[in-house]
C-alpha cells in the first residue's frame, strides 16, 4: 500500500534540500554549494527567489555586509544571480506540506506531489507576522486592518493601495518603513502607537521613518478599541501604565480607514516540529548547536525561523555558516554543554555547544540597559566578561568566545548574565 | 420572472432552511438577504450546537422543533455533506445546590422524549474529561456539533440549484399587500408574490411593521465568543455547559469543541439596544475566561487567537427576563405573511423542522407537487489536505489548480479557493471565501493567503479591486492603485 503511494509520487533524491527560497535559504544554498555541495534544491511557495525582500523596496540592506546599502530586490538579486551561476535548482510554487525526522520531505507543485529524500535539510521558512488577534484588541471586526507586511505586499508588489488614513499600531520595523512608504504614496500617517517605552524597531529606522517625516511616535501607549461596521471607521487610543493597565482619561478616538499592525514577528516552525524538531520557547525557533543543526541530526536551521534577526546583513553571515556545516557534518560529541540564560537576557543562542571552539553568540536582553556589562559563567567561574556600549530588546548583541575542552568536559551548562551597571 | 409564489426574508439558516425545503416542489420563490452572503449574522456567530432538547419546556415550540430537528440532522449531513460530530454534552453542576437543576432538567428530557439522559458523578465525568471539575453532571449523549455557516451555506446554495432564486445585498424597503398580492419593494427592483414568509431574525419586527403594527417587541442579546488555538484541542472531548443561569433566559457560558478542532468559550449575554452592535469587549473577554476556568481550571491564559460576537432575537426584555416561546404563525391581519419571531436558540437545530412545519403551512394555500428533477449537491467534498497521497497525486494531474496551495496554514489549494468563489450564490467576498473553504482561518489569519485570494479574484474572476469587499456592501478592502498607468 505505502510503496502503490510512493510510485503515485515524484521521487528526488538531494544532498541538500531547503525549505524556503528568502534571503536565509538563499545564503545557504550559495554557500552549500561553495562548500562542495553538488546536489542542492531549494523550495518554495512563491514564484520567486528571495522571500519578503522582494517586497522590500527601500533602501539600507547590505550596509553591515558589504558596505553598500541596496535595495530589498537588489540585495536578494546578488544571491539569487549567484546561485542560477552555480546551478542550484529552485522548486518554485511548491509547498512542503511535511517533513520527517528521516529527512523525507512530502511537497507539492502543480507537477504533484513529490517525495524529496535529502541527506540534509536546511530549515529557513521565515516567520510570520502577529495579527490582531495576538493581543485580542476588542470592538468591531471591519476591513481596513492590516498587518504591515501584508500592507507592504499589496503597495510594492500588487500596486493597490490599502488606505487613506492610517494609524500604525506597535513600531517593529516593518511598521516604521510603512509609515514612510504610505506617506511617499500619499496617505495621511496619523501616527505610530506603541506600547512599550522604546520602539521595538530599530534606532535609525525610527528617524529616517517618522522623525523625517514628522510622523508622531505615541511611546507607552495601545489601541483600545476598533471602531467600524464595515470598513474601519476609527481606533481608540490611550496612554498605560507600568502594569499595561489603562491609565484613565486618557483615551481618545482616532478617525481613520486603515490600521497597520506591526506587533512583531513569530518564527515559522509548524514544519520543523512535525519533524521533531525541539522548539526555544523564547526564540520560538529551532534550539540548535553551534553548527545550526537542530536537535534532529542532520536538520539545520537559519534565518528567521531561528530567531528574528534585525537585518539582513547578520542573518546572511549566520545563514551561510548553517549551509557549510550542513555540508561539512561535524562530528558532534554527546557530552554537550547548555547555554543558560541569566539574568536581563532573554534569549542566546546557540542553546548548546557540542565541541570546544571559538563560539559566535548572538543574544536579546530583556530590557533597555544605558551601562550593561556582559558576564558568562561557566561551573560558576567568570570566564567571560565585556562592557557594552548600551542594550536594547531591539538590537541584538552577539560576541565571539573561546570554549575550551576544559569547560566541554565539566558536562555542565554555561551561563550567560547581563547585569546593569 | 418578478412574480414568485412565496418570497422568503433573510438568509439565515432558517430562510435559506425553507427555501431549500419549498426548492424540493413546484414552486417558484425568491430569497432576500440584505448582506453580501447568506448566515452573515445570528447564523454564523452562535455555538454551532445541535440540541437535544431537553432545555425547553414540554410542549412549547422550541421543544417540538428542537427535538423534531435533531432527529433530521445525521440524514441531513449525510445527504448535504455539511460534517456533524455527536460529541454528546455534560451539563456540570459545581455543588449539592446546583445538582438540583440537573434532577429537573432531566425531569424536562425525559417528558421530551431525549434518549440516554444520565446524572453522573463528578469522578466518573473526570474519568472522561480530566479536565473537567464539578460536583455532578448531565450526560446528554444526542448533543452535537456542526458547523453553523457551513450548514446555511449548503441549505441556500442546494436552493439555488434547485431554481430558488436567492438575491444578496437585497434590503426589503417596504411591502404592501393588494388582494391577495405581496408587493415587495427592494433595493435591487420591485416583486410580487403570494406567500412572504418574514424569517428576517432581529428584523422581523421591521419587516411585520411594513404590513401591521407588530404585537411584540424584539430585544437583542448579545454573546460574546472566544476561540482557542487548536493546539488546545485535547483539553476537552464533548461539551461542557454549566447549569444555565435562569434569569437571562440563555444555557450560559460553555466549553464547545468544533469541527476544524478549535474550542469555543461563550457566549456572554447581554442585552444591548443596537441589534447590529456585534462588537467584542475586554469585559466579556475577560468574564469568558473566568467562568469557563471554573468549569475548566486548567485552561491555558493567553490560549485564544480570534474573539466574535453573534446577536439573539429575544421576545422578553432584560426586566422582565426568562423564556419566551417561537412565535410561528400565520399573520391573521395579513393572510399569507407567515411570521417566524423570536427564532434563538435552539434556532440552528429547529431550522430544518420548522421548515417542514413552513411548508405544510404552505400547503394549505397552493397545492404542492414534487419536482421530479429535485437535485442535491454535496456541499463540501473532502478537503484536499484530508486526502490521500494518492488521491491528491490524482487530482493535481486533472488539474494543476489542486497542485498551487493558497492557504498555507490551512493547506487550501488554489482549485478549492476558485471553487468558492464559483459559489451559486455568487457570493464573493473574502469571508464568503473563508467560510467555504476555510483559507485565512489558520493562524496567520490570511496574512499569507489574501494577497493570493485577491490575485484570483481580479484575474480569473475580474472584480474590480476597489469592489473587492470584505464581507459586507462597503466594506471595501482597497482604495485604488498606488500608480495608475500613465499614457504616454
Amino acid at each position: 500500500m505505502v510503496e502503490l503511494e510512493r510510485k503515485k509520487m515524484i521521487n528526488l533524491n538531494v544532498d541538500i534540500a531547503i525549505i524556503g527560497g528568502g534571503p536565509a535559504g538563499l545564503a545557504a544554498a550559495v554557500s552549500a554549494h561553495e562548500n562542495g555541495a553538488k546536489n542542492i534544491v531549494i523550495l518554495d511557495r512563491n514564484s520567486w527567489l528571495g522571500g519578503i525582500l522582494t517586497q522590500c523596496i527601500h533602501d539600507g540592506f547590505g550596509v553591515e555586509e558589504t558596505g553598500i546599502s541596496m535595495t530589498g530586490p537588489e540585495y536578494a538579486d546578488i544571491y539569487i544571480k549567484k546561485a542560477k551561476k552555480y546551478g542550484i535548482k529552485f522548486m518554485n510554487e511548491t509547498m512542503v506540506l511535511q517533513i520527517e525526522s528521516n529527512k523525507t520531505i512530502k511537497a507539492v507543485n502543480k507537477k504533484g506531489l513529490y517525495d524529496i529524500k535529502a541527506k540534509s535539510i536546511i530549515l529557513s521558512m521565515g516567520c510570520r507576522e502577529k495579527t490582531r488577534w495576538s493581543v485580542l484588541i476588542p470592538g468591531d471586526r471591519p476591513s481596513g486592518i492590516y498587518t504591515a507586511g501584508v500592507a507592504q505586499a499589496f503597495i510594492n508588489l500588487y500596486n493597490i493601495m490599502v488606505g487613506k488614513n492610517v494609524v500604525i499600531l506597535g513600531s517593529g520595523d516593518v511598521g516604521l518603513i510603512m509609515a514612510r512608504r504610505l506617506k511617499f504614496e500619499g496617505a495621511n500617517v496619523i501616527g505610530v502607537v506603541e506600547i512599550l517605552p522604546h520602539a521595538s524597531g530599530l534606532p535609525r529606522n525610527v528617524v529616517q521613518c517618522l522623525d523625517d517625516y514628522d510622523i508622531p511616535l505615541y511611546l507607552n501607549h495601545t489601541v483600545t478599541y476598533i471602531k467600524g461596521r464595515e470598513r474601519l471607521e476609527s481606533v481608540t487610543i490611550a496612554q498605560i501604565d507600568e502594569k499595561r493597565n489603562v491609565i484613565k482619561g486618557t483615551e481618545r478616538e482616532i478617525k481613520c480607514d486603515t490600521l497597520l499592525l506591526s506587533l512583531g514577528l513569530i518564527p515559522e516552525n509548524e514544519l520543523s516540529m512535525k519533524a521533531g524538531v525541539e522548539i526555544d520557547e523564547v526564540t520560538r525557533g529551532p534550539i540548535v548547536n553551534q553548527y545550526f543543526e537542530t536537535t534532529v541530526p542532520g536538520i539545520f536551521a537559519c534565518g528567521n525561523c531561528l530567531q528574528v534577526y534585525d537585518t539582513v546583513d547578520l542573518l546572511t553571515i549566520d545563514a551561510k555558516k548553517a549551509g557549510k556545516y550542513a555540508v561539512k557534518k561535524m562530528i558532534t560529541q554527546n557530552n554537550n554543554i547548555i547555554v543558560q540564560t541569566g539574568k536581563g537576557v532573554r534569549y542566546v543562542l546557540p542553546q548548546i555547544i557540542d565541541n570546544p571552539g571559538k563560539i559566535h553568540f548572538t543574544l536579546r536582553v530583556e530590557k533597555i540597559m544605558k551601562t550593561p556589562v556582559l558576564h558568562v559563567f561557566a561551573d560558576k567561574k567568570e570566564i567571560f566578561k565585556k562592557k557594552l556600549p548600551w542594550a536594547n530588546p531591539a538590537n541584538m548583541i552577539d560576541f565571539k568566545l573561546d570554549i575550551s575542552n576544559d569547560i566541554i568536559n565539566t558536562k555542565d551548562s554555561i551561563e550567560v548574565v547581563l547585569y546593569d551597571g | 420572472m418578478r412574480n414568485f409564489h412565496i418570497a422568503i426574508i433573510g438568509g439565515g439558516v432558517i430562510g435559506s432552511a425553507i427555501a431549500w425545503e419549498l426548492s424540493k416542489y413546484n414552486l417558484n420563490v425568491v430569497a432576500f438577504e440584505k448582506s453580501s452572503d447568506v448566515a452573515s449574522c445570528t447564523s454564523k456567530a452562535n455555538s454551532g450546537v445541535i440540541h437535544s432538547g431537553i432545555n425547553s419546556p414540554t410542549g412549547s415550540l422550541k421543544a417540538r422543533f428542537c427535538i423534531e430537528g435533531n432527529r433530521l440532522f445525521q440524514n441531513l449531513s449525510d445527504k448535504l455533506g455539511f460534517q456533524l460530530k455527536w460529541v454528546g454534552k455534560y451539563i456540570a453542576a459545581k455543588n449539592k445546590e446546583e445538582s438540583k437543576e440537573l434532577e429537573k432538567l432531566l425531569k424536562v428530557g425525559v417528558k421530551n422524549g431525549v434518549p440516554g439522559l444520565e446524572i453522573i458523578d463528578g469522578k466518573d465525568v473526570k474519568n472522561k474529561e480530566p479536565n473537567i471539575s464539578c460536583y455532578k453532571a448531565l450526560w446528554v449523549p444526542t448533543a452535537g456539533i456542526i458547523l453553523p455557516y457551513s450548514f446555511t451555506i449548503s441549505l441556500a446554495e442546494n436552493a439555488v440549484k434547485n431554481n430558488v432564486k436567492f438575491m444578496l445585498e437585497t434590503e426589503v424597503l417596504d411591502l404592501q399587500k393588494k388582494e391577495d398580492t405581496f408587493f415587495i419593494k427592494t433595493n435591487k427592483g420591485d416583486f410580487q408574490s403570494q406567500i412572504l414568509v418574514n424569517s428576517a431574525g432581529l428584523n422581523c419586527r421591521d419587516i411585520v411593521s411594513m404590513l401591521e403594527k407588530p404585537d411584540f417587541n424584539v430585544y437583542p442579546s448579545r454573546g460574546e465568543y472566544l476561540v482557542l488555538d487548536k493546539k488546545y484541542c485535547n483539553l476537552i472531548n464533548s461539551m461542557i455547559y454549566p447549569v444555565p443561569p435562569k434569569k437571562l433566559g440563555v444555557l450560559g457560558i460553555h466549553i464547545t469543541p468544533t469541527i476544524e478542532g478549535n474550542i469555543l468559550l461563550g457566549p456572554s449575554a447581554e442585552y444591548i439596544d443596537d441589534p447590529l452592535d456585534k462588537i467584542t469587549t475586554k469585559k466579556m473577554m475577560e468574564t469568558l475566561f473566568d467562568e469557563a476556568k471554573e468549569l475548566m481550571p486548567s485552561l491555558p491564559n493567553n490560549s485564544a487567537i480570534n474573539a466574535y460576537s453573534g446577536i439573539r432575537c429575544k421576545l422578553v426584555s432584560k426586566e422582565k427576563g426568562g423564556w419566551a416561546d417561537y412565535r410561528i404563525e400565520e399573520s391573521k391581519k395579513t393572510p399569507g405573511l407567515i411570521n417566524l419571531i423570536g427564532i434563538e436558540s435552539p434556532g440552528l437545530t429547529a431550522a430544518p423542522a420548522i421548515a417542514k412545519e413552513i411548508t405544510k403551512i404552505v400547503s394549505k394555500s397552493i397545492k404542492l407537487k414534487i419536482k421530479e428533477n429535485f437535485k442535491t449537491i454535496k456541499f463540501k467534498n473532502k478537503r484536499f489536505s484530508e486526502l490521500s497521497s494518492k488521491e491528491q497525486s490524482n487530482l493535481i494531474k486533472k488539474d494543476e489548480s489542486y497542485g498551487r496551495m493558497v492557504c498555507r496554514c490551512e493547506n487550501i489549494t488554489e482549485y478549492e479557493v476558485i471553487k468558492a468563489l464559483s459559489n451559486p450564490l455568487g457570493a464573493q467576498t473574502l469571508s464568503s471565501v473563508k467560510f467555504r473553504c476555510r483559507a485565512g482561518m489558520g493562524r496567520c489569519q490570511g496574512g499569507f493567503c489574501t494577497q493570493r485570494i485577491v490575485r484570483i479574484m481580479a484575474e480569473k474572476f475580474k472584480i474590480d479591486i476597489n469592489k473587492i469587499k470584505l464581507k459586507s456592501k462597503n466594506s471595501n478592502l482597497f482604495y485604488g492603485r498606488t500608480r495608475e498607468k500613465e499614457d504616454d
